[in-house]
C-alpha cells in the first residue's frame, strides 16, 4: 500500500508501541487512524533514545520495561494492517533493535517480517544516508519505503542526497533539537521544506514539537503532512487506557479543524 | 562481515578512515552530521596545519605536563618475581589522568571552529576535571552531564569541576551513569548544535571522535616506546592498560601495533560476577557483548536478544559503560590485543598493592590494569619486560577506597607488602 496523504496536510501520528501496552496502542492506532491520521508511526521503544525529549524517552522506558520487542511491533503492524487496510503504517525505530532481529543476515528477516505484516516504510533515527548501503537493498527487495529525517542544519549535498535515498515521504525536522511539544514554530521548518523541494518529488512532512491546531494550518501552507508525537504520547501518559483511544480520537479531529477542537 | 555496512568501501577515499574492520562508521541522527562533517574537515586541516601542532605541543609540555615519566617498579617486580614491571605515569599530568591530552586537542579544535560552548558527559569525572580545565584555559562556556549515581561515587571531581567553573548537570535516566550522561550530551547536542561543540571524552561516538581521540592520546605509546628503547635497548613483552571505552588503552597500544612481538592487553570491568548486570565485560566470552549500534558507533555491546542495553557494574565509574570503542573491537577480532577482565575486589587490592610497593595510588579504573598485571608477572621471566599504562591517580577515589578498603590491618611495615 503506497503511503498516501489524502487531504492537505496530511497527518503522520506518532505512537510508542507497548505504552501502556500493546493492545492499548492497537486500539489508540485505530482510533488515531479513524479520526482522520494518514498514517500511523509505530515507535518501537529502545532503551537509549538520544534523538527524544522527556516524553517520548519515559514512554520508552515504560514499554521496554513491560518487555516490548521489535516483534511484537511487528505483530501489532500486522494485525493494524488487516483491521485498516488503506491506511499507511510506518515503523519509527532506532537502528539496533532492527540489527539485532537480523542478526547476521543483514536486514532480510527484518525487511521481509515487516513486509509480510503489512508495513509500507521504515524510519530509523540513527541511520543516515551514506551507511544505508545493506538496508536500502534490502527495503527495496522488499518494496518497503526507506523514510529519512531531513535537517535545518543538512547542507544542500545532504539533502539531495537523502532525497535519492527516500521512499514513501521525506521526514522534515522543524527545528534542531530533540523531540517534544513546543508552543511555537520556527521559520526553520519553512526554508528546510523549500531546499528539500529543489531534490525530491515525494511528499514532505514536517516533524517535532507540532502539538496544535495553529501548527497544523501552518504546516499546509508550504509541506504535505504534519507528524504529531509527542503531544499525542503525552496525551496517553495522562489518561487510563480506557479512555485514550477516544482522546487521541478527538485531539486528532482537532488538529484538522481548529474550531472543532475549541467546541 | 558487518550486518550494519559495506566496510571498508569507501572509506580508502576519507582523508581520515571511519571504519576499523567492519567497526566504527557513523550512526546519529540527521541533525548532527553537518557538524560531525565540519569537526572532521577542521580536524584534517588542523592535521595540515603546523600552528595547530606547535600549540599543542607547547600546552602539552608547558601545561599539561608531558612527557611523563616512565618509572621502574622494582619492588612490586621484585615481590613479584618475574617480569620487570615499568609505569607509563600518566597519572602525573595536570588534573590527574591522561583524559586531559584529548581535551586540550579538542580545545583547541573548537576554538578554531569558533564554537565558544563546550559541553561534554563524564564518568569517574576526569574528562570532565579536565574539560572544565580546557575550557577555564581557554574562557570557553562549559557545561557536564554526569549520571547521578556517579555524582555520588566521585562526589570531589564534581566540587572540582564547579571549582573550575563548569556547571555540572546531573543525569536521572537509566542508571544514572556514564552512557546516560553520553546520551543526555547528546541531546544537547542536537540542540545547539550551531553554537556548540561536543567534547567526547573517549574512543567512542560517530566518526570521527573515534580516530581523533585516538591520534589525541597516541602521545602515550610515542613517548613510552622511545623511554623505554633509551631504557632497556628493548621493546616490552607486553602492555597492559584498562578499558571503559579504550581511550588510555589505544593511546598506549598504538604505536606499538606494528611491534608484533608486543602483546597488548586490554583489562576491562569483571565486576562482580559474568551474569547481566554484573560487569562491564564487553569481550567476555560466555556472557559478554555481540556487534551492535550505540550512540553512533557500531561495536561490540552489551545488550540483550531485542537490542536494548543492559545495566552494567563497575567499582569504577570510568569503566562501566555497555559498549567500547570500534578500535578496539577490531583488534579483538583480529586478535592484535587480547582482552581480559578483572573482578572489582582484585582492582581494590592492587589499589593497596600499589600504594604500598611503590607510593603510588593509582585511579580505580587504572588499578585493574595494576591487577592484571600483578597476576601474569609472576608467570613471566625476569627478562620479560611489563608496561603497564598508569592512566589516572586514585585521589578521586578515597570516598569509594574509604567505604570498601578496611585498613585497620596497616602494619606501618613495608618489608613485605604483597
Amino acid at each position: 500500500m503506497p503511503i498516501r496523504f489524502k487531504e492537505k496536510p496530511g497527518i503522520v501520528a506518532y505512537l510508542t508501541a507497548g505504552d501502556p501496552d500493546l493492545s492499548a496502542t492497537y486500539a489508540i492506532a485505530l482510533a488515531a487512524i479513524d479520526a482522520g491520521a494518514d498514517v500511523v508511526e509505530l515507535g518501537v521503544p529502545f532503551s537509549d533514545p538520544v534523538a527524544d525529549g522527556p516524553v517520548i524517552q519515559r514512554a520508552s522506558e515504560r514499554a521496554v520495561g513491560r518487555g516490548t520487542r521489535l516483534a511484537d511491533v511487528l505483530q501489532l503492524a500486522g494485525r493494524l494492517r488487516e483491521a485498516r487496510p488503506e491506511a499507511g503504517l510506518v515503523l519509527f525505530s532506532y537502528l539496533n533493535p532492527v540489527l539485532q532481529f537480523s542478526r547476521g543476515k543483514g536486514f532480510d528477516r527484518f525487511c521481509g517480517t515487516a513486509a509480510k505484516a503489512g508495513v509500507d516504510g521504515v524510519l530509523l533515527t540513527d541511520m543516515i544516508a551514506e551507511e544505508a548501503g545493506p538496508y536500502l537493498r534490502s527495503m527495496r527487495a522488499h518494496a518497503l519505503a526507506p523514510v529519512f529525517l531531513a535537517a535545518p542544519t543538512s547542507p544542500d549535498a545532504r539533502l539531495q542526497k537523502i532525497g535519492e535515498v527516500s521512499g514513501g515521504f521525506v521526514y522534515a525536522i522543524s527545528r534542531v533539537g530533540i523531540t517534544g511539544a513546543q508552543p511555537s514554530m520556527t521559520g526553520d521548518a519553512e526554508q528546510l521544506v523549500s531546499r528539500l523541494r529543489r531534490y525530491t518529488d515525494l511528499p514532505i512532512a514536517v516533524g517535532f514539537g507540532i502539538s496544535r491546531a495553529e501548527h497544523v494550518l501552518e504546516i499546509g501552507r508550504f509541506a504535505d503532512a504534519a507528524v504529531v508525537g509527542s503531544a499525542l504520547v503525552s496525551i496517553i501518559e495522562a489518561s487510563s487506557r480506557e479512555i485514550a483511544p477516544a482522546a487521541i480520537g478527538r485531539f486528532i479531529e482537532g488538529l484538522r479543524s481548529p474550531a472543532l477542537a475549541r467546541s | 562481515m558487518s550486518t550494519v555496512a559495506e566496510a571498508p568501501a569507501g572509506s580508502e577515499k576519507q582523508a581520515i578512515p571511519g571504519r576499523f574492520g567492519a567497526y566504527g562508521g557513523r550512526y546519529v541522527p540527521e541533525t548532527l552530521m553537518a557538524a560531525l562533517e565540519e569537526l572532521e574537515e577542521a580536524y584534517a586541516a588542523a592535521q595540515l596545519d603546523p600552528g595547530f601542532h606547535a600549540e599543542l605541543d607547547e600546552l602539552l609540555a608547558h601545561y599539561a605536563g608531558r612527557p611523563t615519566p616512565l618509572f621502574y617498579a622494582k619492588r612490586m617486580s621484585e615481590q613479584l618475581g618475574g617480569a620487570r614491571i615499568y609505569l607509563k605515569r600518566e597519572d602525573l599530568l595536570h588534573t590527574g589522568a591522561h583524559k586531559i591530552n584529548n581535551c586540550i586537542g579538542q580545545g583547541l579544535l573548537a576554538r578554531r571552529m569558533g564554537k565558544r560552548r563546550i559541553i561534554a558527559e563524564t564518568g569517574a569525572g576526569q574528562h570532565g576535571v579536565a574539560t572544565a580545565t580546557v575550557c577555564a584555559l581557554f574562557g570557553m562556556d562549559c557545561v557536564i552531564y554526569m549520571g547521578e549515581e556517579d555524582m555520588r561515587r566521585q562526589e570531589l571531581n564534581v566540587y572540582r569541576m564547579r571549582l573550575l567553573g563548569a556547571e555540572v548537570r546531573g543525569v536521572s535516566s537509566g542508571q544514572k551513569t556514564l552512557k546516560d550522561a553520553i546520551n543526555e550530551a547528546m541531546r544537547d547536542w542536537v540542540t545547539n548544535v550551531r553554537t556548540t561543540h561536543y567534547l567526547l571524552g573517549s574512543v567512542l561516538g560517530a566518526h570521527p571522535y573515534p580516530t581523533m581521540v585516538r591520534d589525541f592520546h597516541r602521545c602515550i605509546s610515542k613517548e613510552a616506546r622511545r623511554q623505554m628503547l633509551e631504557r632497556e635497548g628493548r621493546l616490552p613483552s607486553a602492555v597492559v592498560a584498562c578499558v571503559g571505552g579504550g581511550s588510555n588503552a589505544i593511546g598506549a597500544f598504538y604505536e606499538f601495533l606494528p611491534d608484533e612481538n608486543v602483546r597488548l592487553i586490554g583489562v576491562e570491568a569483571g565486576g562482580r560476577g559474568s551474569g547481566p548486570g554484573e560487569h562491564a565485560a564487553r569481550f567476555l566470552a560466555a556472557g559478554g557483548g555481540s556487534p551492535g549500534v550505540l550512540q553512533g558507533t557500531y561495536s561490540y555491546v552489551l545488550q540483550d536478544e531485542g537490542g536494548q542495553i543492559v545495566p552494567t557494574h563497575s567499582v569504577s565509574a570510568g569503566l562501566d559503560y555497555p559498549s567500547i570503542g570500534p578500535e578496539h573491537a577490531a583488534l579483538h577480532d583480529a586478535g592484535r590485543a587480547e582482552y581480559v577482565s578483572c573482578p572489582d575486589a582484585d582492582a581494590l587490592r592492587a589499589t593497596v598493592a600499589l600504594s604500598r610497593t611503590e607510593g603510588i595510588i593509582p585511579a580505580l579504573e587504572t588499578a585493574h590494569a595494576v591487577a592484571e598485571a600483578m597476576r601474569i608477572a609472576p608467570g613471566m621471566s625476569t627478562d620479560d619486560i611489563l608496561l603497564i599504562n598508569l592512566s589516572g591517580r586514585g585521589d578521586k577515589d578515597l570516598g569509594i577506597l574509604t567505604r570498601e578498603l578496611k585498613l585497620e590491618g596497616a602494619s606501618g611495615k613495608h618489608a613485605d607488602t604483597l
